[in-house]
């Protein structure tokens, strides 16, 4: 075609002269990688765009006041936002992040990838850490043969909270360890026209409706895969709880519930649209809250179980630090101080006592400030997730750690999937053998891959 | 009379439409000044004392380095686009090559072409010379993105120069770049003006490229916006400041030129 | 045909004159001067085009960073058995084509009503043009939060008030959630140009038909239309051509759900939630050509547009 030297030249010219001005920038965010000499160091932070987090951000400052040199530059991002862009930033190996917030679902498997630093090390040796301070099923869950790779920013399992008021009102009574048949009932009778007897989350999804489906099915008998990898969603026990689940929703439940997640449901006990609800304990400490219509009228119980002794899920959100950090010590640093006993005083002193990150460490449970605000929620969510075990949450074995998830890269796609199959039986837009014929199809695809 | 009296209902059904229309936007710049709790009420308030803590907020997030960034990356991207459209729209209008129509599909062809087929690979090219979160880079980028339409903008502009003016200076013995930049800029430069609003419109506005070529230092505003959802609590207050910040330059330019836009949109095709 | 059609198109425009006499010196400055463009494009998309060839014969999934390897076409194999191909076809037909024929429709009443002489049209006008102007991402957001939403939105606020059900629209109605906003996005832009076209018509014609008694849907249907019909084009043309790509509104409000995944989306989460380097490419090279087998339909109607109006 057309070709000439000269022009060439200045063809490449304009585009040269362009990538040498790109590589030789400096955004106007932060100056980016930073050296490792110690002296000026900026670290990266990818988190997800939750309150707590949001409280990390606002006391950055009294770590690089303490720490000069260091600045820490924060990317606040919604959930699927950032697990889409640190899963590509770690697995491409960019490097583009020193500090990466994950879930305790990609911990074990991108530890044994070999993507993150291997913490075990580095938080033994700090007596001061004290790092068997941390709750033990939240570690476990973040280990991989022995190796821990992250630590715990804040944890959480999940509870019945129940509005007394109007139960007593129907002189309706829980226990403490109700059964999913009692909550069932106790719905039904205080479910109202204008108030649904319980919330429970139907957006699809694998983070939203097979957060408390997941351990609704294994406390009914049922998992997504046996010992050996093979996919079990066909079977009486799901079918079982997730005509349960149906059935709640359509006798005692919210309107649509395909639109409920979290937020909507804690709107709605807020607003006394709805009397119980089964979902993270975190709500707990919002429903407590000083602008709370419903602060100290609620109820506090296990989440409910059928076969199983608990129930509850167990998840956390944590830091870990990838492997192509150019800052490995800083970064080690930062997020030691961030999950240490001293940044949960820090928290309490600076922002309120309420808004200590919970479900990481059992001395925060020991600080007498923290006991005094948290009353209502502190010990039962304590209790919880003391009491999980993730190695083992139904009734049968399974060949992976983790509750209200699969560990394996596949189960995002398929929680999705099958997730949206069910909402579609949830909605009346299918049958529940459909749903699960399909979604054992799906699961059986992805299980096969770990035989 | 009867005249006046269906005037007035029409024009009062164009002011109601209208105001309907606009709403969405009227309603994102009034929960911006709202208190957190007001804004996330169920039952929605128009009368309240209004604050500015959901601006004060925003602002105290950093908000300031991601302005920073778009600025940067779509002033860039525009000069690069600018820059390299006015010569090859000349070549494809006043000093024309051969293929004119085959150099012109080319051109469009590359802005048909799916962004979303080519990011993955990118993202990887980018990552291997270093140049991920790099704010120049993403504006070469866009430049890449907005240069085709740029060129048909301005070959459009280009083809309105009555050629006798062209001519005279060729006789006066103009050379090129004279003829370019003295003679043939000056008759377009409204039109220059409309192809760099564009390009500037759809920089600032980007999102996609944005989000994925970036993480930290070359952050562009569209994808912080998203930042202020929070999964757990109340945010529509501070979201609706921080998008009003973000949406307010290109607002403000499309307003104040409203004609460069209609030219500009319909890549020169409307005088 | 279609071809030959250009040519005459071309040969008619006002410049033919400026290919008399091209001496071989001219032609090379010429080809100097669209060089750097065409070098610069071809730097930043065909290469990575390339790249993405090469990329979807290789199995290469960086959640499986130990496990790569050549598989000739078996990527173009799963990526074509998978069935998420046409669903995705068709969401991205069935979006792009309401959202402009409903952007079209709305432009079109507004553009009527705004071409009216009336008290304060500048500002009408300046307000109508903004959804286009706004972020498409702060729109998503705003839609998605201050609208949308089941129990602050202001659409279900509406509902309530009337007594009516309760919509959760972007899960129960995501395909209508995004073409609304879409919709919302683009009314203003095809109002723009279609105002450009009422506005150049000969207000004597219109006159003189009034004179002759003509109704005023008759003058719209006989005279308005037939002229508009060039702008109408330009407007579902170059619509169409932005809408196609859109990616924002689906990542921000639906996620794919509910025959919403267009083939942007679809390319995006296959590239950034599968991470599978070897599918992601083979979809977008699949993409790639279903887009040039469009395009070239596409480009054929724009010279026309193009080439007539530009001599005008």
């Amino acid at each position: 075609m057309l070709c000439s030297k000269r022009a060439l030249t200045a063809g490449a010219g304009v585009v040269a002269a362009a990538l040498a001005m790109a590589a030789c920038s400096s955004g106007a965010v932060s100056s980016g990688g930073g050296g490792g000499d110690g002296k000026n160091v900026t670290l990266n932070l990818a988190t997800v765009n939750n309150g707590q987090m949001k409280d990390m951000e606002k006391l950055k400052g009294e770590y690089e006041t303490a720490h000069p040199g260091t600045k820490i530059n924060f990317q606040v991002m919604e959930e699927g936002d950032l697990r889409a862009a640190v899963t590509a930033d770690v697995a491409s190996k960019a490097g583009q992040y020193d500090i990466v917030t994950i879930g305790a679902y990609e911990t074990p498997q991108w530890g044994a990838n070999g993507w993150l630093v291997d913490l075990t090390g580095p938080l033994k040796s700090d007596a001061a850490y004290d790092v068997d301070d941390l709750l033990a099923p939240v570690r476990e869950a973040i280990s991989n043969d022995g190796k821990q790779y992250a630590v715990p920013f804040y944890g959480e399992s999940s509870i019945l909270m129940y509005n007394k008021e109007i139960l007593d009102k129907a002189s309706v009574t829980l226990s403490a360890n109700p059964t999913w048949q009692q909550v069932a009932d106790a719905a039904k009778k205080v479910n109202t026209s204008s108030r649904a007897g319980i919330c429970m989350r139907g957006k699809p999804g694998w983070g939203d409706l097979f957060a408390p489906l997941t351990t609704v099915v294994q406390t009914f008998g049922g998992n997504w895969y046996d010992t050996s990898w093979n996919a079990t969603v066909n079977t009486p026990e799901w079918k079982q709880a997730v005509t349960f689940y149906k059935t709640l929703l359509d006798t005692s439940g919210e309107k649509d519930p395909v639109s409920y997640s979290f937020n909507e449901c804690l709107t709605a006990l807020k607003e006394g649209k709805a009397a119980m609800w089964a979902d993270a304990s975190v709500a707990a400490s919002m429903l407590e809250a000083d602008d709370s219509p419903v602060k100290g009228k609620m109820g506090y119980a296990h989440m409910p179980v059928d076969k199983t002794k608990e129930s509850g899920w167990l998840w956390s959100w944590n830091l870990a630090v990838p492997a192509t950090t150019k800052n490995k010590d800083a970064a080690i640093d930062f997020i030691k101080w961030a999950t240490s006993k001293d940044y949960h005083k820090l928290v309490g002193e600076k922002l309120g006592w309420s808004l200590v990150p919970p479900g990481a460490r059992q001395s925060t449970y020991d600080l007498p400030e923290y006991k005094q605000a948290a009353a209502a929620y502190a010990p039962i969510t304590l209790d919880v997730m003391k009491s999980v075990n993730p190695k083992q949450p139904g009734v049968n074995p399974q060949p992976w750690v983790g509750i209200q998830y699969v560990s394996i890269p596949e189960f995002q796609d398929v929680g999705n999937q099958c997730a949206q199959l069910i909402a579609d039986y949830l909605a009346n837009r299918g049958t529940v053998d459909d749903a699960l014929g399909k979604c054992q199809g799906i699961a059986k695809k992805a299980g096969d891959a770990h035989k | 009379m009867t005249r006046s009296v269906r005037g007035g209902l029409v024009t009062t059904l164009t002011w109601v439409l209208v105001l309907v229309f606009f709403f969405p936007v009227f309603w994102m710049i009034i929960n911006g000044f709202k208190p957190e709790a007001i804004a996330s009420s169920i039952h929605p308030k128009v009368f309240f004392s209004p604050v500015t803590t959901g601006y004060q907020l925003a602002m105290d997030r950093g908000m300031k380095g991601y302005l920073i960034n778009s600025i940067t990356a779509s002033v860039t991207a525009t000069i690069i686009a600018v820059v390299l459209a006015i010569p090859a729209a000349y070549a494809l209008s006043i000093r024309r090559v051969k293929n004119v129509e085959s150099a012109l599909s080319f051109f469009i062809s590359t802005r048909f072409m799916p962004m979303a087929a080519v990011v993955l690979p990118l993202y990887i090219i980018l990552k291997n010379l270093g140049l991920l979160d790099n704010i120049y880079m993403l504006a070469v980028v866009y430049g890449a993105v907005n240069l085709p339409v740029t060129v048909w903008m301005m070959r459009s502009f280009f083809l309105e120069v009555p050629f006798e003016i062209v001519e005279a200076a060729r006789v006066d013995g103009a050379g090129l770049y004279r003829e370019i930049v003295r003679i043939v800029l000056p008759l377009v430069l409204p039109g220059v003006a409309a192809a760099a609003l564009i390009s500037f419109i759809f920089s600032w506005n980007e999102y996609f490229l944005a989000t994925l070529l970036t993480s930290n230092a070359a952050r562009t505003t569209p994808p912080f916006l998203g930042s202020f959802v929070d999964g757990r609590g109340q945010f529509l207050a501070v979201l609706s400041a921080a998008a009003t910040i973000a949406a307010l330059p290109v607002i403000l330019a499309g307003w104040v030129a409203q004609k460069q836009l209609v030219r500009g949109l319909s890549m020169g095709a409307i005088k | 045909m279609a071809v030959t059609e250009l040519d005459t198109v071309v040969a008619q425009t006002a410049t033919d004159k400026r290919r008399v006499k091209t001496t071989s010196k001219e032609v090379w400055t010429a080809r100097w001067l669209l060089l750097p463009a065409v070098l610069f494009l071809i730097l930043l998309t065909q290469i990575p085009f390339l790249t993405t060839v090469g990329y979807s014969t290789i199995r290469w999934n960086l959640l499986y960073p130990n496990d790569r390897g050549f598989t000739w076409f078996k990527n173009y194999g799963t990526a074509l058995s998978s069935g998420d191909l046409w669903p995705s076809i068709v969401a991205t037909v069935v979006i792009t084509a309401l959202a402009v024929v409903f952007s079209l429709l709305f432009g079109m009443i507004f553009a009527l009503l705004l071409n009216r002489q009336f008290r304060g049209r500048a500002v009408a006008r300046t307000l109508m043009i903004t959804p286009f102007l706004i972020m498409p991402a702060a729109s998503a957001l705003i839609w998605k939060y201050s609208m949308f939403d089941t129990n602050i939105g202001i659409l279900n606020w509406l509902s309530r008030t009337l007594h009516l059900p309760v919509i959760s629209w972007s899960t129960e109605h995501p395909l209508l959630a995004v073409i609304i906003v879409l919709t919302w996005e683009f009314t203003p832009f095809m109002m723009l140009i279609l105002l450009a076209g009422l506005q150049g018509q000969d207000t004597g014609i219109l006159e003189a038909a009034q004179v002759d008694g003509a109704g005023p849907w008759r003058i719209f249907t006989w005279i308005t239309l037939p002229h508009l019909r060039m702008y109408v084009e330009i407007g579902v043309l170059l619509g169409a051509v932005i809408i196609i790509q859109v990616f924002d509104p689906i990542a921000i409000l639906t996620k794919g759900t509910g025959g919403t995944k267009t083939l942007a989306y679809l390319l995006y989460e296959r590239a950034f939630i599968g991470l599978d380097v070897g599918q992601a490419a083979a979809y977008g090279v699949i993409t790639v050509v279903l887009t040039i087998i469009v395009a070239t339909i596409a480009l054929r109607t724009l010279f026309k547009v193009f080439m007539a109006g530009g001599s005008r």
